[in-house]
Order: C-alpha cells, then sequence, then structure tokens
C-alpha cells in the first residue's frame, strides 16, 4: 500500500458539460505535508478539491477518468460517509458548511460522529479532541449560527477533524476571513499536519499562507498542472505572474530589491518572513 | 490521527433539561397537546370545541408564562379573522335573520354567529400552534423525533425548515440592504414597498437554492448518509404519566369530535 492522497491521470467533466473541467492531473499529498494549490479563477481548483476528496463524481455526479487513491484504497465506488473518513473537505463558506440544525458548536462539531452512529462516549471524546486541537474549547457552548467568519470556519474545520480524516482538503478556507482570522486558520492548519499526521490539500489565494506553511505548490491553468515543486520554488518563479498567480509580496519585494541594484540578502529574507 | 481520551460526561449546555410546568413537558406531549387542540377546535361543531380547546391553550399558556407573546402571535393571523368575521357576517348563504343594514349589505344573526364561532376556532388554532413553538426549541423537537424513529432525514427536514425561515429574513435584509445601497428605494407607500420587492426575490430564491446545493454537498462530507441510526447526544425526560396524556389527548379529541357527529344538536 502506497501511503498519500493520489490522483493519478485524473480528468473530470461535470454532468451535462462538454468541456473537462480537470485534464490529466496528477499529484499526490503524502502524510502529515501540506499541499498549497494555486490558480486563476476557472483554473479547476474547487473541481480539484471535489474530485480529490471522493464527492466528485460520488455526490454531485459528472464523469472521473484516471484514479484516485486514498492510502492505496480506489475512492471510485466508496459510499460517501466512507469518504468522509478518509477525506476530509472544508469549503469556502463556513455558514453552508454547517448543518444549520444544532444549538451550540459541541453538537455541530458532534454531528458527523452522531451520524457515523458512534457510542455517546466516543462522540463526545472526538468533539473534545477536535475543539481542543483547533483551539475552540470556549466556544463549545456558543451558538453555531452566531460566530464571526473566522470562528465559524473553525468550527467548520474541528467538524470535519471530528471525523478524523487521514487527508484534509481545504478550498479557499480563508477567503472571507480578515487577516487575523486568516492568520489563525493557517496556524490551525499547521499545528494539524504536525500533531496529527493528516496530508493537507490547501487552495488558496492567500500566497503568503501557503509560503508560511505549505511544503509543495501546484499550479493549476485551465483544469491542468502547469507548475509543480517544492513551495519556495513554485512561489519564486517568474512563470507564476503569467498564470494569472500575482507572486507573495516578499518575493516582489525581493525582485524589487535586486530590481534596484540593492543586494538581497538572508537577513532581509528572514526579516519579511 | 491520535486523539485524547476524557471521560464521556456530557456538559449541562448540551443537556439543556427543560424545566416548568408546560414547558418541561416531552416536546411530543406538547405536541400531541397542539395537535388535540387544534382537532378538538376545528372537529367539534358549535360552541363547545373551539371554546374547550380556547380554554386549555390559554390556561396551558397561562401555566407557561407564555400567555402574552401567545397573543403577540396570534396577531399573525389577524386579517384571516377580520376576512372571517366580515365574509360570514354579510354574506351567510340561506340566513334570513338580519342584524343590520349597511347599504347593500345585511348582516345576518346566524352568519355573525357563525362568523364568531369560526373566529374562535382560528384563534384556539392559532394560539396552540404559539404555545407549542414558544415552549419548544426546534432542536428538543428534532431529539425526540430522531429518538421516535423519524430517522435522520425526516427529522432534518423538519429541523433545517424551521431553521430556514430566520435564516431566509436574514438574507433577504441583507439583499434588500444591498440593493439600497445601489440606489433602489424601499421605503415609501405600499405600491414603491411592493415594486422594491422585486429585485429581492432573485437574489434570495436563487441564493437559497445554492445555499441548498452547497449544504447538501457539506451534508456529505460530514457522513449524513452513513447507514443505521445516529448517536443520540440527548434524551429528554419523559414518564409513564405523560405517555398516558397523550393517548388521552389523543383518543380524548378524536372521541370529541365523532360524538359531536353522532349527536348532532347535543352539545351547545
Amino acid at each position: 500500500m502506497s501511503p498519500g492522497l493520489q490522483l493519478v491521470g485524473a480528468s473530470y467533466r461535470y454532468a451535462g458539460s462538454s468541456r473537462p473541467a480537470l485534464s490529466d492531473v496528477g499529484l499526490t499529498v503524502l502524510p502529515g505535508r501540506v499541499v498549497g494549490v494555486v490558480g486563476a479563477n476557472e483554473s479547476g481548483k474547487t473541481t480539484l478539491c471535489l474530485v480529490a476528496s471522493g464527492l466528485a463524481p460520488v455526490a454531485i455526479g459528472g464523469r472521473l477518468d484516471g484514479s484516485v487513491r486514498v492510502d492505496g484504497v480506489e475512492t471510485a465506488g466508496l459510499a460517501p460517509h466512507r469518504l468522509a473518513q478518509l477525506c476530509g473537505m472544508l469549503f469556502q463558506n463556513s455558514l453552508t458548511q454547517l448543518s444549520g440544525a444544532t444549538a451550540t458548536v459541541f453538537e455541530e462539531v458532534a454531528f458527523g460522529p452522531a451520524n457515523l452512529g458512534l457510542p455517546v462516549a466516543e462522540v463526545v471524546d472526538r468533539v473534545r479532541w477536535a475543539l481542543g486541537l483547533v483551539g475552540i474549547d470556549a466556544l463549545a457552548l456558543r451558538d453555531p449560527a452566531r460566530l464571526s467568519g473566522g470562528q465559524g470556519q473553525l468550527v467548520a474545520l474541528a467538524s470535519v477533524l471530528a471525523l478524523r480524516p487521514r487527508y484534509l482538503i481545504l478550498d479557499e478556507p480563508t477567503s472571507e476571513l480578515d487577516p487575523a482570522g486568516a492568520r489563525s486558520v493557517a496556524d490551525v492548519l499547521s499545528r494539524v499536519a504536525a500533531e496529527t499526521g493528516a496530508g493537507i490539500l490547501l487552495v488558496e489565494h492567500k500566497l503568503e499562507i501557503l509560503a508560511g506553511i505549505a511544503d509543495e505548490v501546484v499550479v493549476l491553468e485551465g483544469g491542468k498542472v502547469a507548475l509543480a515543486d517544492e513551495a519556495a520554488t513554485v512561489l519564486a518563479d517568474p512563470r507564476l505572474a503569467g498564470l494569472g498567480v500575482e507572486p507573495p509580496a516578499g518575493v516582489r519585494l525581493e525582485r524589487a530589491v535586486v530590481g534596484a541594484g540593492i543586494e538581497w540578502s538572508a537577513a532581509m529574507a528572514a526579516a519579511i518572513r | 490521527m491520535t486523539p485524547a481520551t476524557e471521560a464521556p460526561v456530557l456538559p449541562d449546555y448540551i443537556l439543556r433539561i427543560p424545566t416548568g410546568t408546560f414547558r418541561g413537558l416531552n416536546p411530543l406531549t406538547k405536541l400531541v397537546f397542539a395537535a388535540a387542540a387544534a382537532i378538538v377546535a376545528f372537529g367539534v361543531r358549535g360552541w363547545t370545541g373551539p371554546a374547550v380547546a380556547f380554554v386549555a391553550v390559554v390556561v396551558c399558556g397561562a401555566l407557561s408564562g407564555s400567555l402574552r407573546r401567545m397573543a403577540l402571535f396570534s396577531l399573525a393571523s389577524l386579517p384571516l379573522l377580520v376576512s372571517i368575521l366580515v365574509v360570514n357576517t354579510f354574506l351567510y348563504p340561506g340566513a334570513h335573520d338580519t342584524l343590520v343594514v349597511i347599504g347593500p349589505l345585511t348582516a345576518t344573526w346566524s352568519g355573525a354567529t357563525a362568523a364568531l364561532q369560526g373566529l374562535l376556532r382560528v384563534v384556539a388554532f392559532g394560539l396552540s400552534a404559539a404555545l407549542f413553538a414558544l415552549t419548544t426549541s426546534i432542536d428538543d423537537l428534532m431529539v425526540e423525533l430522531e429518538r421516535r424513529g423519524l430517522g435522520r432525514r425526516g427529522s432534518y427536514v423538519v429541523g433545517s425548515a424551521l431553521g430556514a425561515v430566520p435564516r431566509t429574513l436574514e438574507r433577504a435584509r441583507e439583499v434588500a440592504d444591498a440593493q439600497r445601497g445601489r440606489g433602489m428605494d424601499t421605503e415609501g407607500g405600499p405600491l414603491r414597498r411592493l415594486r422594491g420587492l422585486v429585485p429581492l426575490i432573485g437574489p434570495v430564491v436563487f441564493g437559497a437554492l445554492g445555499e441548498v446545493e452547497e449544504r447538501a454537498m457539506a451534508l456529505e462530507a460530514r457522513a449524513f448518509t452513513a447507514p443505521g441510526r445516529r448517536t443520540i447526544l440527548r434524551a429528554l425526560p419523559d414518564s409513564s404519566r405523560q405517555r398516558m396524556i397523550r393517548w388521552t389527548f389523543l383518543v380524548g379529541s378524536v372521541a370529541a369530535v365523532a360524538a359531536s357527529l353522532a349527536l348532532p344538536g347535543r352539545l351547545p
């Protein structure tokens, strides 16, 4: 069994569409590693998340060619509740990710484990563990409908973690957050990868976040992988802007400094990190 | 992933045992009471049915301390009450016992009596629904329905449908604010307000539909379709006494309707 979430030659087209949204995508997310995904709008990032999580085609239909494997197991044909325990998926909008049917954050996080019919003791254990891991124990008794965007996203993350998936797939989890909220989510993701050994596939527009936590970065263009390498290499790649992705501020600053004829030092790089 | 292990003690804010003379009853008991009141109010002829249902609901409302809010709640049925009163009083078919003549319209005693009876039926029903809604939280109802075997889909549909009302109102307010920010006039007379509704409908309806699609995927991602029964964290108190009361309400209300139909003219 080869460990990792692997997409091999994965192509996907939505039901009713003649054009593939993903074409021949290959990537691997190893346990404990964070793989960032960037790309211009309509480049296939959300589709990649749906395919990697197995929701496409299992839950939304469409046609998948190639294969998606989790630790060697083909996800095609697995029931959604089995997939949920292999790959947890976090969507952009925390409001729609939450069930809308619970009175407290504790019960919201318990929603997934309760769906599995686990014993009460196990459900409670999982909820406490997930709340602690994400650092939101203090929100446990709050009404999920009355949280800020950042808090809601952390609750949604804890809800996914409570299913104890081996891999996490996150589709722009900081898109609706202010800088402090985005940093908070990024810190939690680093901790989750380090403490649980979960592999993380993270679609993110804020490249400063990827620069801080991603081990590798994949750039999508038109549903295909245009660049893929170690994070530092990809984020400094001069082709990035041509692919519709603005390089991180640090890279732009370095280029400006070097362009002005000033020597870029390691101390400068450390200072902006 | 390696979880920490702790004692499976549920905190008080999860247990949330309802308290109070009427509020503390099992949600199913309150639901059956509301249903029985509606059956009696509409099913038993004459004044007896609506009067008994009205008194029973008002007494329970007073016991629960919700009487004032129930009255406010029932104001929503005011347009219906006015139409019942006007239509029956002035247009009751076959009635000739004139009460008063107003221009081309003639109010009749028969019509006025039927109108007041109809009014009392609707008020009793409205108050019983308000009493249930004000003394039972949505999640209590969902927990109880699921425990009774309704199934995760059924109870989720009930709970999310009830919860969707405030969400939709909030979304409508957001869209209205956004439209106002773009210069649309939503204040003023009824006609202007009506015109202001048109650009709200699309965003609210399509937004809600989009939300449903996303939520359906999110539910799949949280194992909602797993086979077997869900784990129920909370158990709401119930008793053999309450079970007996529920059966009494159900059987009693149906028997009252049957008696009313079998013995026409014997009840006031």
